[in-house]
């Protein structure tokens, strides 16, 4: 049973349609990548999964549950963590209070701090700027602090929404790198990319999608091999 | 000294502002929307004071306790039935809605208490401190009205800065999506919010009665709208803003009265607001709107 299956689902906004029957499967322990251009629906595939924008039609089945009409504020709990598209870190509170809020839902104080230990390991920087407020940070290191926010929820699989948007290349690397460890440690991690080339380098699987429908899926290295995807999205 | 009495009970006044302003920058910060039946509110929890301890010889203590309670469940039923189905309609049809709401309230009581005004008694039973021979007076309500606008001002902002639900306010007012993705119940934090406020409105009732003993249905409206005058001043969605606001309004307005002409007063305290807003427009302590990157 994949651990999160998404099934004809689609989308409007409005009279605009926008999902037109979108069928994946994210299988425990994979990195799946769904790769495609601007305006092709990625972001508001992952919004619907978390709930922050109603479906109209089909199915998001997570560990086997059906949580298409779940509360969007309950899916964290269920073990789900969402980064979103732009960061969206809380600019107005220190570091330590974003990371914080990250492990809202949870109750054991202990297990908090554990969490935290671990996330401030893996981001050494977050832990020297922990009192400092999060609009202060830079785009990486905010970037770093909504990957640690989203970890502190302890989460079963982690959605990332281009996290590589508008970062510097160094910046890219180490957030790709980062993404590496999550999923070596056992997080299953689906990951929404433009940056087509950085994303299939890391995936297991990969989904191909233009305007709300899937093209293409398959093996993340056959895909990188495929002539269409490398004209349209490796610039080759 | 006469100056000093002034200042002083200017200072009480604002307290009063303060206390009621802070349940429109709380509101406005967290849900985004004006609520401009927050004046009414007040008026609401003065009638039920007025009903229980003057009609019925309820104890003043619990009189209040129950306008506090009465004034919550009017304020998060208002923000249910009224705010919420609007949640992602245009402002302005929110700000319509308001409007609508204190209309409502205002002629409700108008049906239930008639026009008549009602002489409401002082509940706050301190003495007056007497100091340099008599020559300066301070009333017991003066007194206490700004020790319960100090109390309320750091109890609010301790609250929202080191509690779980405090932080989760914050959240949603910067970002409810991004709350909504760490597991706040976003309408469950307005509603909240809209439960302080009106909790808060409840005392104020209690303080400006005991100031201005004349209760009528329009009691709220203008202590509401300087109030958002002070909010607005101060900084709207700012906690020390709505206090510093509050507190700069009634001194302005009391020593207005006092030197300049009682019937200007008002203009001169809307006069310094339209001057705060054009050198400083998210008012004193307003935060600059951030650019998004």
């Amino acid at each position: 049973m994949a651990l999160l299956e998404v099934k004809d689902l689609h989308v409007s906004y409005g009279m605009i349609k926008a999902i037109h029957g979108v069928s994946f499967e994210v299988n425990q322990g994979e990195v799946i990548a769904l790769i495609g251009a601007n305006g092709a629906g990625k972001t508001t595939i992952l919004h619907t999964i978390t709930g922050l924008i109603p479906s109209t039609q089909g199915n998001i089945m997570f560990q086997g549950k059906d949580i298409t009409k779940t509360q969007g504020y309950k899916i964290v709990s269920l073990g789900m963590a969402h980064v979103p598209e732009g960061r969206r870190v809380f600019a107005q509170l220190s570091v330590y209070e974003n990371l914080i809020m990250g492990a809202y839902t949870r109750k054991d104080k202990d297990e908090i701090q554990e969490t935290l230990k671990k996330v401030y390991k893996r981001f050494p920087r977050l832990q020297e700027r922990r009192n400092q407020l999060a609009g202060t940070l830079s785009g990486g290191e905010q970037q770093m602090l909504a990957m640690g926010r989203a970890l502190m929820s302890h989460p079963q699989i982690i959605l990332m929404d281009e996290p590589s948007m508008g970062l510097s290349p160094i910046f890219v690397n180490e957030i790709f790198d980062i993404i590496k460890e999550v999923s070596a440690q056992g997080t299953t991690v689906l990951l929404v990319e433009q940056n087509a080339k950085k994303a299939l380098s890391i995936a297991n699987r990969a989904y191909v999608l233009e305007t709300g429908n899937i093209v293409l899926s398959g093996n993340a290295k056959e895909l990188m091999n495929n002539d269409s995807i490398k004209k349209a999205y490796l610039g080759e | 000294m006469s100056f000093l009495s002034y200042f002083i009970n200017g200072i009480s006044l604002g307290s009063v502002y303060a206390i009621i302003a802070l349940g429109y920058t709380m509101v406005y910060g967290i849900a985004k929307m004006l609520n401009f039946a927050h004046g009414d509110v007040i008026m609401v929890g003065g009638y039920v004071i007025f009903q229980l301890v003057f009609a019925l010889g309820v104890h003043p203590f619990i009189g209040i306790l129950i306008a506090v309670i009465a004034c919550t469940v009017l304020g998060v039923t208002i923000e249910r039935l009224a705010y919420r189905p609007l949640r992602m309609a245009a402002p302005l049809a929110v700000l319509i809605t308001a409007i609508g709401v204190s209309y409502l309230l205002q002629n409700l009581a108008l049906l239930i208490f008639t026009s008549n005004p009602k002489s409401f008694q002082s509940l706050i039973n301190v003495p007056a401190l007497k100091l340099a021979d008599g020559a300066l007076v301070i009333s017991g309500e003066t007194m206490v009205t700004i020790v319960v606008g100090i109390v309320i001002v750091v109890v609010l902002s301790y609250f929202i800065r080191n509690t779980k639900s405090g932080r989760a306010m914050l959240a949603v007012s910067e970002d409810k999506g991004a709350a909504q993705l760490m597991g706040v119940n976003v309408n469950g934090t307005i509603a909240f919010t809209f439960a302080i406020g009106s909790a808060l409105a409840a005392i104020g009732s209690v303080l400006l009665c005991s100031a201005y003993p004349t209760l009528t249905p329009q009691t709220g409206a203008m202590p509401g709208i300087k109030a958002f005058v002070a909010a607005v001043f101060g900084g709207i969605g700012s906690i020390p803003g709505a206090m510093l606001g509050g507190i700069l309004l009634g001194v302005i307005e009391n020593l207005s009265k006092a030197y300049i002409s009682s019937q200007m007063a008002d203009a001169i305290v809307f006069g310094v607001l339209i001057l705060v807003l054009l050198v400083k427009p998210t008012g004193i302590l307003g935060k600059k709107i951030q650019e998004k990157v």
